[in-house]
């Protein structure tokens, strides 16, 4: 539980921060700092135990079917990583607290900062590999909002789209890679993956997992080709530069590398892919850093270029080689967050970042000179500094590789040792030569606690540098030895070797860094370069931007040639589909029982002749002739109610009627608005016309044949008798209703009705919201034709005073007696639902139907003066009504929608028949009643609206003087 | 000829009437010519329906069929007047 707390309490933080008041800033601070103290002092109090060698786990049943847990797993490496995390973390937002300005939205900072350390603490201790890809795409998203955090800029939206785009596309390769994994070993869970080495390594799908793998880590780490998104994502505040973007975030690829190194590494697969890209970005990296003006972007390359060191250790993948590489990750994590703090306080104080203008900030700046200048000789790599520990192990390590034949290794290491130094003397530089006088602010010493975490790192980088066998010796050694296990070397931390190569080669990139850096400074007008010179050509960024605009452009013409806004072709091709496909998979079954034919009623035969055509004339109508086709399906939709009717199914032919009724008024309502049909050039031929309405209704009749076919297949096919006969035998007996049917809706199946009155409420309230703000094809915005006649007298009348007093009055007079007429029968049809057909549905139906008559009677207008019509209450009464019967069960412990069935002896009205179900089926009618009146009120308030539209606008035509 | 022969006959002759009738009714709903033809055709065949069902409930012998017979009455009219008013004032609700 501790060990989970570590991980669920900075996403409690994060979304406590993201509550406060907008201007917070201690509230937030204090929050931030004390989550990152509890974890601090969580895992410290763990160390015990890792130091010891042990592996700490705690599992969560997760998709246990899947074999899938949520496992938390901290051994030594993931522990380092923890503390590097948490520590970095609490000095990063002590130092936020005073670089953000008054006037930014701390909440959403702070808030995203927690769910990033959170997400990143989930990256180290995951136990279980799925799960760690998704914490790592949770940090390329919290890294995205992070980047984004000033998302008025330009530059912070794109380099978070950049970073985003290829983290999170790097994070899907992982994905497979795992998966590949995983199918390899036979499961995610890390130990399996981490013993199973060998099977790994001899597997044919070897090589596809370890592209991919390395395709997760290479684009997280910023390594080549994919490092151009780390300079882009310096759009984002100093303390989240500091924080992802060098200290932890872009660590987490090589630490994947590390994580994995025991499963994957020892073949020339990985040596070639991982090495390779780490010494070209070692290179590119730190050549580039050198022609930046941009504190920040120096900074940004040369961390690009550390990871390349780190990832070229890994690549070479012997064990010294690996101790290397997780030493310098510590390092480099330290003096480049302080470098990072020291270039924010820089921008926050002088107002600029831009290296060409700043200059002899030491004596504004004493102290934190002093700080960047020791920072920065760490990341030179000068003796006494930690930076200069690892970097000799890298040269020796790169010495041993490169011994004879790949002695390209060696000038490369050296090349960039030389690259390096030179890069940080163009940071050092800031800091002599004559105070700048046209500097936007005038440069004082920070805050004392801001500069607080800068000193602190920088110490640190002190102390390891001139004792590190007792500062980080014992914690680098807990990590080293979970990743190597037995085959942990013997390695010595100390600063003096004794006079040896790699002293030597410190010595030359010492010497020929401070060289190049004169010769360029003085010979090539550092100052004046815009580009980087010989490597501008390879442009990551334009590269992404051209593949980002081919892939938008491509999406285009593809919509451009399959995609249609036009419904009938959608529907048309939707329709053969339907027919072909079944056809093509199912074919025809060889065996057909069939029950004998039960005779032959010519009546009814002759009933259906009348249905089908009108169908068939529907089907041909429907192409040219709106109004036609609605009435002949009218027809057919009475014809199916008969035949409901005749083949006693009462329930089924009463709901026909209703829903006949309100789809005929609902069709009306939206023929109102539909736009006229698009003038196709096949209207200007009669033969066009013809050839398009054969098309159209033979794909109709086609389709109709074919759901008459699977009917008449489903019924001269004999009728399996366990399910319908289990229903008839148990509705009176244990539904307590003699009508199945019903039983069936509100009790054995109550939870499919349920979801079924769910559904409705959901279509009615999209809808409803879709049409709040629907603006109808302009041809169709008018008043209709018909109302424009001056001879017509209702045409000066209001919609009431037609029913009141004009051509509806006789209609009025009755269709406002019948509204409680109607109000009666829905209400006998719902009592009796249970036993005899009716129930909720029908009766909400004819309910709905009742008012929908006084609103075409009178209009929208009258009707809501007059009535109370509140769609949205009836259809939330109706959903809680249903759900709290069906939760009523539980307080008697029986499982959700058990029906009860009460007996009560009332005076007067004798002894009732009450089941629970009645209750349910009253919610059904409530959200039936709601669900229907609330499409149709809204649909038939956009009349209302665009009639208010022209009476709105006259008067102020009366008023302009003419 | 008994009481109960005769009704069966003239229940037949009603159902072939009412069925005739609505093959009528459905051959006016399909020629037209106008919308105004078609409306009144559908009127008819909701009211001859209603007649069916009544009449099929007597052969039948069913109550529910007198049921649906009164809903028919009480709401056939609707679609009638929802139709008749988009062809009268252009749309159904004002």
């Amino acid at each position: 539980m501790l060990l989970f707390s570590l991980i669920f309490v900075p996403f409690v933080g994060s979304l406590v921060a993201a509550l406060l008041p907008a201007d917070a800033r201690n509230r937030e601070a204090w929050l931030a700092g004390g989550v990152t103290v509890y974890g601090l002092v969580v895992a410290a109090s763990l160390y015990p135990e890792i130091a010891a060698g042990e592996i700490l786990r705690h599992d969560l049943p997760w998709l246990p079917a899947q074999g899938l847990d949520f496992v938390l797993r901290v051994d030594g490496l993931a522990w380092v990583f923890t503390m590097l995390v948490l520590a970095i973390g609490f000095l990063v937002v002590l130092y936020a607290r005073y670089y953000m300005s008054p006037s930014d939205p701390v909440p959403r900072f702070f808030s995203f900062l927690l769910a990033f350390m959170g997400s990143m603490l989930g990256v180290v201790l995951s136990g279980n590999l799925v799960q760690l890809v998704v914490f790592w795409e949770l940090t390329s998203l919290t890294s995205f909002l992070l980047i984004a955090y000033w998302h008025h800029r330009a530059d912070a939206r794109r380099g978070a789209r950049m970073a985003f785009t290829v983290t999170a596309t790097g994070g899907l390769c992982l994905m497979a890679g795992v998966l590949v994994l995983g199918h390899i070993v036979g499961s995610y869970d890390l130990d399996v993956v981490l013993a199973a080495g060998d099977r790994i390594r001899a597997h044919d799908l070897y090589l596809v997992a370890l592209v991919l793998i390395a395709l997760g880590a290479l684009t997280k780490s910023a390594q080549f080709p994919f490092h151009f998104w780390l300079p882009h994502a310096m759009a984002a505040p100093t303390p989240v530069s500091s924080y992802l973007h060098s200290a932890t975030m872009v660590k987490a690829g090589v630490f994947l590398l590390v994580r994995l190194w025991p499963a994957l590494s020892g073949t020339p697969e990985w040596s070639w892919i991982i090495g390779g890209a780490g010494v070209c970005t070692l290179l590119i990296g730190a050549f580039a850093a050198i022609f930046q003006h941009d504190l920040k972007g120096l900074l940004a390359y040369s961390t690009i270029s550390h990871l390349g060191l780190i990832t070229v250790l890994i690549g070479i993948g012997t064990p010294l080689a690996m101790v290397a590489a997780i030493f310098h990750i510590l390092n480099h994590a330290t003096f480049k967050a302080s470098l990072f703090m020291a270039a924010g306080i820089i921008d926050h104080e002088t107002g600029t970042r831009d290296m060409r203008v700043l200059r002899g900030l030491r004596h504004k700046l004493p102290i934190t000179a002093t700080l960047a200048i020791v920072a920065g000789a760490a990341m030179a790599g000068v003796p006494l500094l930690n930076g200069f520990l690892s970097k000799e192990m890298f040269f020796s390590e790169a010495l041993l590789v490169g011994s004879d034949r790949n002695w390209w290794m060696s000038a490369a290491a050296v090349a960039m040792g030389i690259f390096s130094v030179a890069y940080s003397l163009r940071f050092i530089a800031i800091f002599f030569g004559p105070p700048a006088t046209d500097l936007p602010r005038v440069p004082h010493e920070p805050p004392r606690w801001m500069r607080f975490p800068v000193e602190l790192l920088v110490l640190a980088c002190l102390v390891v540098g001139v004792v590190p066998a007792i500062s980080i010796g014992p914690i680098l050694d807990v990590a080293v030895h979970a990743t190597l296990g037995a085959s942990t070397p013997q390695y010595d931390l100390a600063p003096w070797h004794g006079f040896n190569l790699p002293l030597l080669m410190s010595v030359i990139a010492l010497v020929g860094g401070v060289l190049f850096y004169v010769v360029l400074r003085n010979r090539f007008d550092l100052h004046a370069r815009t580009r980087t010179p010989l490597i501008y050509r390879f442009n990551g960024a334009q590269a992404y931007e051209t593949v980002m605009l081919r892939l938008t452009s491509g999406a285009e013409w593809l919509l451009r040639w399959l995609g249609t806004s036009r419904l009938q072709p959608q529907l048309l091709i939707m329709i053969i589909a339907m027919l072909g496909v079944p056809l093509l998979l199912a074919g025809v079954p060889t065996q057909w029982t069939t029950i004998p034919r039960q005779g032959t009623d010519p009546l009814f035969a002759l009933v259906w002749v009348i249905g089908c055509v009108c169908a068939v004339a529907g089907a041909w109508m429907a192409k040219y002739h709106r109004l036609a086709a609605l009435s002949l399906i009218g027809g057919t939709g009475i014809i199916t109610a008969i035949t409901f009717l005749w083949l006693s199914a009462p329930d089924l032919a009463l709901t026909q009627l209703m829903v006949e009724t309100v789809t005929t008024v609902l069709i009306l309502l939206g023929l109102r608005w539909l736009p006229p049909r698009i003038e196709a050039k096949e209207l200007e031929t009669p033969s066009g016309v013809w050839l398009h309405r054969s098309r159209d209704m033979a794909v109709a009749v086609a389709g109709g044949l074919a759901m008459a076919a699977l009917t008449y297949a489903v019924l001269i096919h004999p009728a399996s008798d366990t399910i319908s006969d289990f229903f008839l035998l148990r509705a009176l007996s244990e539904g307590g209703g003699s009508n199945v049917v019903n039983v069936l809706l509100v009790d054995f199946r109550s939870f499919d009705t349920l979801g079924e009155v769910t559904v409705l409420s959901i279509v009615a309230l999209t809808v409803y919201a879709l049409l709040r703000r629907f603006r109808p094809a302009p041809e169709s915005t008018g008043v209709p034709a018909q109302q424009g006649h001056s001879l017509d007298p209702a045409s000066h009348q209001t919609p009431a005073e037609q029913a009141n007093s004009g051509y509806l009055m006789v209609a009025g007079i009755y269709l406002r007696l019948l509204l409680p007429f109607l109000g009666v029968i829905a209400v006998y049809f719902f009592m009796r639902g249970h036993n005899l057909p009716g129930g909720g549905f029908v009766a909400g139906l004819i309910f709905a139907v009742a008012i929908l008559v006084q609103y075409m009677l009178a209009g929208a207008v009258w009707v809501e003066n007059h009535l109370r019509v509140r769609p949205h209450r009836w259809l939330a009464f109706g959903l809680v009504l249903a759900c709290t019967t069906g939760l009523g069960a539980w307080l008697f412990e029986y499982p959700f929608l058990t029906t009860h069935t009460a007996h009560v002896t009332l005076p007067l009205l004798g002894d009732l028949h009450l089941p629970s179900a009645f209750v349910f089926d009253l919610g059904v009618f409530a959200a039936v009643v709601g669900t229907t009146m609330l499409i149709l009120v809204a649909l038939a308030h956009q009349s209302v609206r665009a009639h208010r539209l022209p009476s709105e606008e006259a008067p102020q035509d009366s008023r302009r003087p003419s | 000829m008994s009481a109960a022969t005769l009704l069966s006959f003239a229940i037949m002759f009603a159902l072939v009437c009412t069925v005739l009738a609505m093959l009528l009714c459905g051959m006016r709903l399909v020629i037209g010519p106008t919308a105004q033809d078609r409306i009144l055709a559908l009127d008819t065949l909701w009211m001859t329906t209603m007649l069916l069902v009544l009449m099929l409930g007597i052969r039948f012998g069913n109550l529910v069929f007198f049921e649906a017979a009164m809903l028919i009455a009480l709401i056939g009219f609707v679609s009638t007047v929802a139709l008749a008013k988009f062809l009268m004032r252009g749309e159904v609700i004002e």
